[in-house]
């Protein structure tokens, strides 16, 4: 541990010139190196950054991955995401309670190790997961959570942990030492090979508006689950007048169930890095940047050799390609736990080294966006996309899919099936073939899109994968036989009630409310008269709520409800006018164990 | 034909709400051509004596007892009104809701300032209701018909609200009759 | 001026200026928008949501949406009217608002609010969160209990006093508002005179010794709902 915690910040400041906008990265190098951002740490990065202390605050404590109480030189967090609790995520969570003498949210009494759940952490395919520290550990069981106590217990670090990876140098080794990729299917526009600068080379042939006319022509939508058309974005970009303009490569996939662009980033980061200069030509824009959630922190490194590959190549710096006048160049922004970051706005908000909070829209980021200027945030897969599309051009790409949907899809996919992992198909596939393609014929529900987008069961198995039908971001995640859909529900309630970012009334206290009653019928406690209760509350939430987290987070009830709803029933008990949910022993407890004698039952 | 019946209770209120009833003023003999008091500290009737039209309820639930009488107007009530900010919210009395149960007895028995109690023991006679972790408005344990709040309710709230549900009308409370304050 | 354009509000034409918000617009029509988060002179928050409209059929906040030519804006239906009450409600449920004893009561927007929309108790649970009051400083106090998170108090010490006194901490369910020192308020530079003292809606920020300065009956919206003066200014 450094022992200045002043010259410490001072230092770090001083590598970012003193720039406000780089709070993130300063106080997440205070997190690491100390453990938690102090009282006195957070007067400290004020100072030395020009900011107000209150600022500081609200971010150190806006951030899953920042603290202001201490913790230990070691975090252990395990994902508790669905697809790793049905694969035994509960029994690992108990072994390492059992194996550090603490339970979750606790710190081993030496101060060294401290045990924390976190929501998905985009390892669904290989869960249960957990990172300790930056390090991911997956197919976690008991008897390897034991094993991973008492190796900490005993002083190890947490790449002794994977001694393979930590032993190899070389950094996209190192992350396949950690993770496997587990692409089931490989399809022509991701992963087929490319080689770099070729559609670079291309776009700088032809105008910038050309780019954008081709990637207009292809029908790209965005791959990130909301599908605007990636073109139209570029052209707005494009046109918004502005003295600078910034590209953004929104690698925050926080979505439970998606694991894509982890994927991705470690198989063709190339193919990212080239969509997004020739983003950057047809906006004209000269600084990219890459927002990596902090769970993906373990990417880094490759992702820095990469770039680093490409600016000795010519593709990136002054003069991208040996054409003057088009400099570009891309840094990484590590995100610091927080799923809101995702939407674009707050995304930028964070980038800048704010609170992730959305912004009001209008003004959209292509106009009013990084630092206040014209930008395109644009998928991972999205810049994959285009970067195919330029290369082989639009007729090429469009070709495969539907009409409205073209191109091909990532589909991360989890949950109760015999080949889990990453498979590009092409758009227009159906459900029921998606679940032969990955062995989870007798699914009783498949969750398309994570929890905020849609839930089916089989009577909807024909329907299609299309923006046009059901629209994915990339997260499949599939139950079978014996789950209980309103556990599912409660789950995915717990999810948006950590995420949201209190900004907003509905969201703020509604999904609070949502929860409230879905853990009261899963706890037998329901009345049938809750089930409108619900089904209102979640329409207002999804109607009132300001941005894309509020108006998505009641779909697990709402389709729950709507395509499951025996399931719900199979909990309610009758109403006699007194209300189930009152636990009279539990309200009791206290006062009987203060005074020491049994309530009277009349 | 017998007269509707009415029951009235106050749990953890200060009877203020029942005060604010009796300056309904002249209106209470009208009152009284209209209904019977069944269960009520009005006629003090501790048990029901039959099915009542309406019940209503002063005061949150702090302790067991209150949550057996509430249960009990809601068994033999038509429709139940939770009277006062009290019934509706919790009131005064859920001002402890942030505070541990021990500290409360603590700071109530032993430690407050205004407290003289020299062997500092807490009151915890057999015949003393077992207390709530937490002060509950009526809705959390049965379920409300009306809400009537107020600290206490006008009476012409009051009056509005019991004639209204005798004649099976929804009460309908004017800008001046709502009130929580 | 040339550059202003029409729209309608609930089928009335109404006249909208460039860079004005509906709300802003609706205003100068005489059209009141209930809002809890929006204060004149500062910008706009589109926090509360309960200034939500539909516009062109899709659901937006008044107070920070930009009127425009044409636009059709419905604000006063039924369907609307209902989503405002549910949000005012959980406001209620999700703090501690005890009306009896609250200095801020008879003037607090969101009472007014929930009497003008005929809430007499909200349909959900109360949560009885734990908050903290903090009376360190000589002059003002902040009872946590009674705060909305609606931002007004942070917008205008920011923007107005140029202090930047307060600001969001925490998140989701627990997002509250902060002081700009470790050892609160009093150690800030708030001052009696500051903008941000007298923007809060409810009484979550108050001046001390001051309160119940007005008796029952004489205070501001005791018999006169909130938005009937700006109606009546309109009509």
């Amino acid at each position: 541990m450094p022992t200045d915690l002043a010259v410490f910040i001072q230092d770090r400041a001083r590598e970012h010139g003193g720039d406000r906008t780089r709070l993130l990265d300063v106080v997440r190098a205070v997190q690491e190196a100390f453990g938690h951002v102090s009282s006195e740490a957070m007067d400290l990065v004020a100072q030395a950054l020009s900011v107000r202390r209150v600022e500081v605050e609200g971010v150190v404590s806006y951030y899953a991955f920042l603290s202001r109480e201490p913790k230990g030189q070691v975090v252990i967090r395990l994902s508790d995401c669905p697809s790793c609790r049905i694969h035994g995520m509960e029994a690992v969570g108990a072994a390492f309670e059992e194996a550090l003498g603490i339970r979750f949210g606790g710190t081993t009494p030496d101060g060294r190790i401290t045990l924390e759940h976190t929501p998905c952490i985009g390892l669904c395919d290989q869960g249960p997961a957990a990172l300790v520290n930056e390090v991911p550990i997956t197919r976690l069981t008991p008897g390897k959570a034991r094993e991973v106590s008492r190796l900490l217990v005993a002083g190890r670090t947490p790449w002794d942990l994977a001694p393979k990876a930590r032993d190899t140098a070389d950094p996209v080794a190192r992350v396949h030492a950690l993770v496997d990729s587990n692409i089931r299917k490989e399809g022509l526009v991701v992963f087929a090979p490319m080689p770099p600068g070729q559609a670079v080379r291309k776009a700088l042939a032809g105008t910038p508006e050309a780019v954008i006319e081709e990637v207009k022509a292809s029908r790209l939508c965005g791959r990130g689950g909301a599908g605007f058309p990636a073109g139209l974005k570029w052209e707005f970009a494009r046109k918004a007048p502005g003295d600078a303009k910034y590209v953004i490569c929104n690698a925050d996939e926080g979505e439970p169930g998606t694991f894509k662009d982890r994927v991705i980033l470690t198989e063709n980061p190339d193919l990212v890095f080239e969509g997004m200069t020739l983003a950057a030509y047809a906006i004209g824009a000269a600084e990219g940047i890459v927002y990596l959630r902090a769970e993906y922190e373990y990417l880094r490194a490759h992702l820095e050799a990469v770039l680093a590959r490409r600016r000795t190549e010519g593709l990136l710096g002054r003069a991208v390609a040996g054409r003057a006048g088009f400099d570009f160049d891309i840094r990484i922004q590590v995100g610091a736990g927080a799923y809101i970051c995702g939407e674009e706005s707050a995304l930028i908000e964070s980038a800048e080294g704010k609170r992730g909070v959305p912004r009001n829209r209008p003004p959209f980021p292509v106009t009013v966006g990084y630092l206040d200027k014209p930008t395109s945030v644009n998928n991972v897969e999205t810049f994959c996309c285009a970067a195919r599309v330029v290369d082989t051009g639009a007729s090429c790409f469009s070709c495969v899919g539907s009409i409205r949907s073209t191109g091909t899809k990532l589909l991360s996919v989890s949950g109760d099936v015999a080949r889990p992992g990453i498979y590009e198909v092409q758009f227009g596939q159906s459900i029921r073939e998606f679940l032969e393609m990955v062995g989870g014929e007798d699914a009783i529900a498949v969750q398309v899109g994570g929890p905020s987008g849609t839930c089916i069961g089989p009577a909807e198995f024909e329907r299609h994968i299309a923006f046009e039908d059901l629209a994915t971001g990339g997260s499949m995640m599939v139950f079978g036989p014996g789950r209980d859909m309103v556990q599912v529900a409660a789950w995915f309630m717990d999810f948006f009630v950590h995420e949201s970012c209190g900004w907003c009334t509905p969201c703020r206290v509604g999904n609070v409310l949502i929860r409230e009653r879905v853990q009261r019928i899963l706890a037998g406690r329901g009345v049938p008269a809750d089930v409108a209760y619900l089904e209102t509350l979640c329409t207002t939430v999804k109607k009132m709520s300001r941005c894309g987290l509020g108006q998505t987070s009641p779909n697990p009830v709402v389709f729950g409800l709507k395509n499951f709803r025996p399931a719900w029933e199979a909990h309610l008990g009758p109403d006699d006018g007194l209300n189930p949910a009152f636990d009279m022993d539990a309200a009791l407890a206290d006062a009987v164990r203060i005074a020491g004698r049994e309530p009277v039952h009349p | 034909m017998d007269k509707p019946k009415i029951a009235t209770a106050s749990l953890a209120g200060c009877f203020g709400c029942h005060m604010s009833l009796l300056d309904i003023d002249e209106r209470i003999l009208k009152l009284i051509e209209l209904v019977d008091f069944d269960k009520s500290p009005i006629d003090d009737l501790k048990t029901f004596t039959g099915r009542c039209r309406v019940g209503l309820v002063e005061g949150g639930c702090a302790n067991q007892e209150n949550v057996e009488v509430l249960r009990d107007f809601r068994k033999h009530c038509d429709v139940l009104v939770a009277l006062g900010d009290c019934a509706t919210m919790g009131g005064l009395p859920a001002m402890r809701n942030g505070i541990p149960l021990r500290e409360c007895l603590e700071e109530a028995y032993r430690d407050g300032l205004t407290v003289h109690n020299p062997s500092g023991t807490i009151p915890n006679d057999p015949e003393i209701p077992l207390l709530l972790d937490k002060v509950r408005p009526l809705s959390d344990v049965v379920k409300v018909d009306v809400f009537l709040p107020g600290c206490p309710p006008p009476a012409d709230a009051i009056w509005e609200a019991v004639t209204a549900l005798l004649e099976g009308r929804a009460p309908n409370l004017t800008y001046d009759q709502l009130k929580y304050d | 001026m040339s550059d202003t354009f029409r729209f309608t509000i609930d089928g009335v034409e109404v006249t909208g200026t460039p860079g004005q918000t509906i709300l802003q617009a609706a205003e100068a029509a005489g059209i009141w928008i209930p809002r809890l988060c929006y204060l004149e002179g500062l910008v706009p928050g589109g926090a509360c949501r309960v200034c939500t409209v539909k516009v062109q059929g899709r659901f937006q906040a008044a107070c920070a949406f930009p009127a425009g030519p044409g636009l059709v804006v419905e604000n006063d239906t039924e369907e609307i009217r209902e989503l405002r009450k549910q949000v005012v409600e959980m406001l209620f449920v999700e703090g501690n608002h005890f009306c009896m004893f609250c200095e801020k009561s008879g003037n607090c927007e969101l009472q007014a609010l929930a009497y003008r929309l005929g809430i007499a108790s909200p349909r959900y649970p109360y949560l009885f969160p734990v908050r903290q009051v903090d009376a360190s400083h000589p002059d003002v106090f902040i009872d946590g209990n009674r705060c909305i998170q609606c931002g007004r108090c942070i917008r205008a010490s920011r923007d107005v006093d140029g202090k930047g006194v307060f600001g969001f901490v925490e998140r989701s369910r627990d997002t509250r508002v902060g002081v700009d020192a470790r050892t609160g308020l009093g150690g800030t530079s708030l001052t009696l005179d500051d903008r941000a003292v007298t923007v809060c809606p409810v009484g979550a920020i108050l001046k001390k010794r001051v309160g119940f300065a007005v008796p029952i009956g004489e205070r501001l919206y005791d018999h006169r709902p909130i938005g009937t003066d700006l109606e009546r200014r309109g009509a």
